[in-house]
């Protein structure tokens, strides 16, 4: 799909320090029923987040106003589990354009960049870093510099650089996605296909 | 030895390579693709959008298994949420001309039980899905993977999606599996030495005398729960089990075909001398039945073992002790004798026949425990078929089981089939996510032998103490 082009991103960032946050945390399975890709935001992080009753678990971060921005910063293995790209769209849908965290998940790192969302890799280190800086001040802003692949804490100046490949890079940068590049070598993919096994 | 030797794995992805990308992802040929009614909706509508025809609509093949009911599967579904995914998917198929094995078809089941049972699946193949367990094809010396919806609709448009190769890692066990020790139980025992992340990155070989001597029922648990260690796919090179397997089934090759398909797939095998980034190697005699008792796949024991200490963890202790909260567990706490509420066999994981054998094996002249609920879920109508046909179900019935319709049921409880809320299920499916299984439930993963011994016994019980 288009999205959103995605260059200098500052802002600042909501903390989730905790290890291994499967897809169906994220969004869990019953509420995969729909046949758009919009509204998912609402039941991001759905059981964490509500009771039972629907009311909100005052102690889970994204019911505390204190803590808010486009930045998403989660524990290692991030997005383990399912391959639903609802996933990803319930974080895009929510606010978030950047997730951080020292692991992710194969799948749900491609999903993220398939709908414009920049999964950021830091080490271990910085990450508590950054933890360490939203608890001392939840203002505290991060800038996240695709073009520049680096990362930093505005507040203290620390910067991290971050692998991604030229490829993902430019189509984040211009909003470009793999199907616009796969519908022009359609010709090249016909021509292959001419000499599969099956 | 041949000059340049090649992993299994490095022989099925070169030959899929339409182009490679400078410092990017290559871009790989599908052979099959598989689709469902809860990850293609939102794919078709994209290519609505763009005005884009499905370029190879006979290389893809939907069946309705995620959000589908159980019981009842004549009347129409009441939910109309989940009734509006059944309807999209059978429209969307008509429009584009593709396979669709719907509710009601007689071939209709989960994707990954269907999928070989009809010969779709063959070695050598790339295989997507928008569902991670795709990489239960692997057994066939396959490149499966699980997908996101925006590559199903990349698969639709192009019969191509953009990866990056990833890494290759060999888990060889060796020697041979004890009694009561199944498929699942090696997986187990493989994700919680390894963790729940720790093959991320990396397509895993399965090797050793261990998978050569399973049936391809067995390879396809084993490979099915790769994603549950973070890995892209699992493989299991083909050899005579998995030819016998296919051969006969109705979208195999026949005839020459069938002769010609043999001498390729016999190739399909890790050269001597080939390098992989990292290798594991593991002893058959050290594995026991497995459960887990926590709240991701790593987090498996051996069945007479206590839960261990949070010391014991590498990673984070918060993270150790939530999960342990939610499953309402302590540390050092053994895990036989434990209370269980809800029992449930099936899933792409454990829901074919062989499965189902396992299972009756046990529960035969006995009768499920009062304080269990079980739900038998078969993996497809053919299963179902064969569990009446072998006489399972005089058994089931017998013993106080009833046997449902195939579908993916409680493994994500998207239809009606949730375990309630601080309930214990033992289950023969691939997560135990909070969650999971419904709002609050609390899942055990297991082999269907030690999902049989709970139902009969009501507790945890090592399966073991139940065979003759």
């Amino acid at each position: 799909m288009a999205y959103d082009k995605f260059t200098v991103l500052n802002s600042t960032a909501v903390p989730l320090p905790i290890e291994n946050v499967d897809t169906d945390q994220i969004i869990p399975a019953r509420f995969l029923k729909a046949t758009k890709r919009e509204g998912f935001g609402d039941n991001l992080f759905r059981d964490w987040r509500y009771n039972a009753d629907d009311t909100p678990k005052a102690d889970f971060v994204l019911n505390n106003s204190i803590y808010k921005g486009e930045i998403l910063v989660g524990g290692k293995n991030f997005g383990s589990g399912s391959s639903r790209e609802h996933a990803a769209w319930a974080i895009y849908d929510y606010g978030f354009r950047c997730v951080v965290s020292s692991f992710f998940a194969d799948i749900f790192k491609n999903n993220s960049m398939n709908i414009g969302i920049l999964p950021v890799t830091v080490s271990e280190g910085f990450l508590h870093k950054i933890f360490l800086a939203i608890e001392a001040d939840p203002n505290s802003l991060i800038q996240v510099d695709l073009p520049k692949q680096l990362i930093s804490i505005v507040s203290t100046g620390e910067s991290e650089s971050f692998d991604i490949n030229g490829y993902k890079k430019n189509n984040l940068i211009n909003g470009f996605d793999d199907i616009d590049f796969l519908h022009n070598i359609k010709t090249e993919i016909t021509a292959f296909a001419q000499h599969t096994k099956y | 030895m041949s000059k340049n030797p090649q992993t299994l794995f490095d022989k099925v992805w070169d030959v899929h390579v339409v182009k490679q990308i400078a410092d990017g992802p290559d871009v790989l040929f599908i052979d099959r693709h598989f689709i469902h009614e809860v990850t293609s909706p939102v794919a078709f509508l994209g290519l609505k959008n763009r005005n884009v025809d499905v370029m190879f609509p006979e290389k893809t093949f939907a069946t309705a298994d995620h959000n589908t009911p159980t019981i009842n599967q004549h009347l129409p579904v009441g939910d109309p949420l989940s009734a509006n995914q059944l309807k999209a998917l059978e429209e969307n198929t008509a429009k584009y001309g593709i396979s669709h094995w719907g509710l009601n078809n007689p071939k209709n089941g989960i994707v990954h039980v269907v999928g070989p049972e009809n010969g779709i699946t063959l070695p050598g193949m790339t295989i997507v899905c928008g569902d991670s367990h795709t990489s239960t094809h692997g057994a066939f010396g396959c490149i499966a993977f699980g997908i996101g919806t925006s590559e199903v609709e990349m698969v639709l448009a192009s019969q191509c999606i953009m990866q990056p190769k990833p890494k290759k890692m060999r888990i060889n066990v060796h020697g041979s599996m004890q009694k009561g020790v199944t498929s699942k139980d090696v997986v187990l025992y493989i994700i919680a030495k390894l963790t729940a992340a720790g093959a991320t990155g990396y397509f895993v070989e399965f090797a050793g005398s261990v998978f050569e001597s399973m049936s391809m029922e067995g390879r396809m648990t084993v490979c099915n729960m790769s994603i549950e260690m973070g890995a892209r796919g699992g493989m299991i090179a083909p050899d005579e089990t998995t030819f016998q397997y296919i051969k006969g089934r109705e979208k195999a090759p026949k005839g020459d075909a069938w002769e010609e398909a043999l001498v390729y797939w016999k190739t399909l095998k890790t050269d001597d001398g080939s390098v992989f980034d990292i290798e594991y190697n593991f002893e058959g005699a050290d594995i026991e039945p497995m459960i887990t008792y926590g709240t991701n796949p790593g987090m498996g024991i051996g069945i007479s073992h206590a839960i261990p200490t949070g010391a014991d963890m590498e990673s984070g202790k918060a993270s150790y002790a939530k999960s342990l909260s939610y499953m309402g567990f302590k540390e050092d706490e053994p895990m036989l004798g434990k209370k269980i509420d809800y029992v449930f066999i099936g899933s792409c994981t454990n829901g074919r026949i062989e499965d189902f054998r396992a299972f009756a094996s046990i529960i035969k002249g006995r009768k499920k425990a009062d304080n269990v609920t079980a739900w038998v879920v078969p993996g497809s109508h053919v299963v179902e078929q064969q569990i009446k046909d072998e006489g399972i179900l005089d058994i089931l019935t017998e013993a106080g089981f009833e046997l449902r319709q195939p579908g993916c049921s409680a493994c994500l409880a998207m239809n009606d089939d949730k375990i309630p809320v601080g309930k214990y299920a033992v289950s023969t499916s691939n997560r135990n996510f909070e969650g999971r299984q419904g709002p609050g439930a609390r899942t055990l993963l297991a082999s269907p032998l030690v999902a049989a011994a709970a139902a009969v016994t009501g507790v945890i019980t090592d399966p073991r103490t139940l065979i003759g």
